[in-house]
């Protein structure tokens, strides 16, 4: 293992998946749902399925980039108080099952934990990084000095209505990958992933060089889904559609189901 | 001190220069600034622009004014209260007319400027947030007005407590959603409205309706709302020649007061005073006190006081006032207590009822809830400093809205036939629900100085 501040977890582990010629499976899973125990084992089941990366969902109160689904799951976390002992609870068990954890927060979570407290306690856990949704590089100077300081991955976002300026001062501010935001909305399963997901994944790579792992999230439910988006981005991000498998009562076998068939369409060529 | 001429109109507002804060990027000290999904970016940077253009343009300005004047009904006036104010210490006081306004509060003096901005970015459709439902009628209002579509999220607990708002919208061609997520009041109907506007951004914009958000919201807002202090520090100069010593208003999000006070930042002298919700007393831990009760945290897309627990979840928050129950407040309220230039006191439910019957038994003005609790404020601030005292409340909005809750509390009976509300319930359980008499007596009868009976 190298020193901290020299190696992204991430970008190893996408690198990995492209070296067999292959786009990276990224799922995401909120901590505490259906209960704290019950979200680790689903957690173990994705990677199980085939897995590389778990997004490890840190329960908010105001989740505004949420849709219906993981609004719903995630409330009953909160309504439990889980808090960030429990996401680290996560991260090491999902860094035991053989994935790279990585958290993905709102920022009042992570500002009330202690910025630079979360960035020790996540490294120590054997976290790579967080990616958060409503924190902007603009507003990052404590996240991008912590995480620096512990050689952790920050990963920002990127949407279809960033300008060439922001892509280009978001992708340097990332560290690991940069989450494309496929489509403009909330999180949530949708029938096609359309064409502004490709056209966003060439703009963010023009802006970024080739040295930046482009990952697409928002809208990715299947295998054939999945291989579509394959084809033009390293990692393919898919959350609601794991979260769909928990709410309906699916369990574990459900989410390793999910992940089996997913694996296979980030395969496809 | 001599006289000045007429109050500024809105126009001379706009053009005035703004308070050393925020910073160009939105920062009022460590508050503010955008905490928000990087889709919504491109659309504040283009509301930013297009707003600091707009607000120079003499077109804008000269359509802004006429509505103001002529729609509006601005300048409101200036009304002073001495029946009431025997109970506030021998101070005087005086209240700044903003229920007189169409639409019947200090929300029309925002919107009007949101909803021409709307069209001069080329969109047609206004979404907006609600908690009493005064923000949603005035946007509800400047649609129609504009010929803009308009949806309005509200709480479902608040469409409930607020069901007057609720149809008036409606009769303007709105369209009401109710939000059944979370609390169901107005955090949970700003998500979703952030939710609504990063889903069809192309087509519509945001009208927020307080001086919180992300930038540019809490500075436009601002902006637009400060012609209510502006009109009355000139209407003091020139009936009173002086200053008053105190300046007090209500503070939930904060617009109305920031609307009132920023006039009077430069006056050292000036004391301004927010009065926040205290609900049953901040140390019940059912309040909405965010200043008095809170820290420092992120909520809508702002760094600003909160309610918040240990693992950074917002609180529930608690009022009688369903404009004055959030969470959050507006960053620069954060600012202006951190800097000590404004002090924020919270103020029960009981406290405020008391100070809402007060005014409408002694001076035939029934206000806003909202409003009672700076009423209120009076009441406390008017027996500190004594008989010499010129206190200047805002009286934000009016009281149709609330009878309701107000019949509750007081245990006037009903005058509907449908099943009490929760807020009625709520009130019921808090007030003097079902002992008719003594809630409503005679101002002479009235023991406010023991701060309990009415």
């Amino acid at each position: 293992m190298s020193a901290p501040g020299t190696t992204s977890l991430l970008a190893e582990r996408i690198g990995v998946a492209r070296s067999e010629g292959r786009s990276a499976l990224i799922a995401y899973l909120p901590v505490g749902y259906p209960t704290v125990p019950g979200s680790i084992e689903a957690m173990v089941a994705a990677v199980e399925g085939g897995a590389d990366v778990v997004e490890i969902g840190v329960p908010y109160s105001d989740p505004g980039m949420d849709g219906p689904t993981i609004q719903e799951a995630v409330e009953v976390a909160v309504q439990a108080g889980v808090g960030m002992a429990d996401v680290l609870t996560a991260v090491a068990a999902v860094a035991q099952a053989g994935a790279v954890p990585v958290v993905m927060s709102y920022w009042n979570p992570i500002e009330r934990y202690g910025v630079q407290r979360f960035a020790t306690d996540l490294a120590a856990a054997g976290g790579a990084g967080a990616i958060t949704p409503d924190l902007v590089p603009d507003e990052a100077a404590a996240w991008i000095a912590a995480s620096e300081e512990a050689g952790l991955d920050r990963v920002f976002l990127v949407a279809p209505s960033s300008t060439p300026a922001r892509l280009a001062t978001t992708t340097a501010a990332c560290r690991g990958f940069v989450y494309a935001a496929s489509t403009m909305g909330v999180t949530g399963t949708r029938a096609t992933v359309g064409d502004a997901a490709e056209v966003l994944v060439a703009r963010t790579r023009e802006a970024a060089g080739a040295d930046l792992a482009v990952c697409v999230g928002l809208g990715v439910s299947n295998g054939d889904q999945a291989a579509e988006v394959a084809a033009f981005a390293d990692g393919v991000i898919v959350g609601s559609a794991y979260v769909r498998q928990l709410l309906d009562g699916h369990g574990p076998d459900g989410v390793r189901a999910l992940s089996a068939d997913l694996a296979e369409g980030v395969r496809r060529r | 001190m001599t006289a000045t001429t007429a109050p500024p109109t809105p126009v001379a507002s706009l053009t005035r220069p703004r308070p050393e804060w925020p910073d160009a990027t939105g920062h009022f000290g460590p508050y503010g600034g955008r905490f928000v999904p990087e889709a919504l970016i491109a659309a504040l940077d283009e509301l930013t622009e297009a707003y600091e253009q707009m607000r120079v343009d003499p077109v804008f300005l000269a359509e802004f004014e006429r509505l103001h004047r002529d729609y509006t009904g601005r300048p409101s006036p200036i009304t002073e209260v001495p029946r009431f104010a025997e109970h506030c210490g021998g101070a005087r006081v005086l209240l700044k007319r903003e229920d007189l306004n169409h639409t019947g509060s200090h929300k029309i003096n925002n919107v009007l400027g949101q909803a021409l901005l709307t069209k001069r970015i080329g969109k047609k459709r206004v979404i907006a947030e609600t908690g009493a439902g005064q923000h949603g009628v005035a946007t509800a209002t400047a649609a129609a007005l504009m010929g803009l579509d308009c949806t309005v999220y509200m709480g479902e607990e608040d469409t409930r407590r607020q069901a007057l708002n609720v149809a008036r919208m409606r009769l303007l061609g709105a369209e009401v959603i109710p939000v059944t997520t979370g609390s169901k009041t107005l955090k949970d109907a700003i998500n979703e409205a952030f939710r609504d506007w990063v889903t069809n951004v192309e087509t519509t914009n945001y009208v927020f309706g307080t001086v919180a958000g992300p930038h540019p919201f809490p500075a436009m807002v601002r902006d637009f709302q400060r012609v209510i202090g502006d009109e009355a520090r000139a209407q003091l100069l020139e009936r009173e020649g002086r200053l008053p010593d105190a300046v007090l208003a209500c503070v939930g999000g904060g617009s109305n007061a920031i609307g009132i006070f920023t006039a009077f930042v430069p006056d050292a002298d000036v004391r301004l005073v927010g009065l926040e919700a205290g609900g049953d007393g901040v140390e019940t831990g059912r309040h909405a006190s965010s200043i008095t009760g809170g820290d420092p945290g992120v909520l809508h897309g702002a760094r600003s006081y909160l309610l918040q627990d240990a693992n950074g979840q917002t609180v529930e928050s608690h009022s009688i006032s369903a404009g004055l129950d959030y969470p959050g407040v507006g960053p620069e309220h954060s600012h202006l207590h951190d800097l000590g230039r404004a002090e924020y006191r919270p103020v029960t439910d009981s406290q405020a009822m008391e100070a809402f019957a007060l005014l409408c038994r002694t001076e035939g003005i029934i206000p806003a809830i909202e409003s009672a609790h700076a009423l209120a404020g009076a009441i406390t601030l008017g027996r500190e400093l004594g008989p010499d005292a010129l206190l200047l409340v805002n009286l934000s909005g009016r009281g149709d809205k609330d009878v309701e809750t107000a019949s509750a509390w007081f245990g006037l009976g009903g005058t509907r036939g449908d099943a009490p509300t929760d807020s009625d319930e709520r009130a019921v359980e808090d007030g003097h629900g079902g002992e008719p008499g003594p809630a409503l007596g005679t101002p002479e009868e009235t023991t406010v100085q023991d701060g309990d009976a009415l």
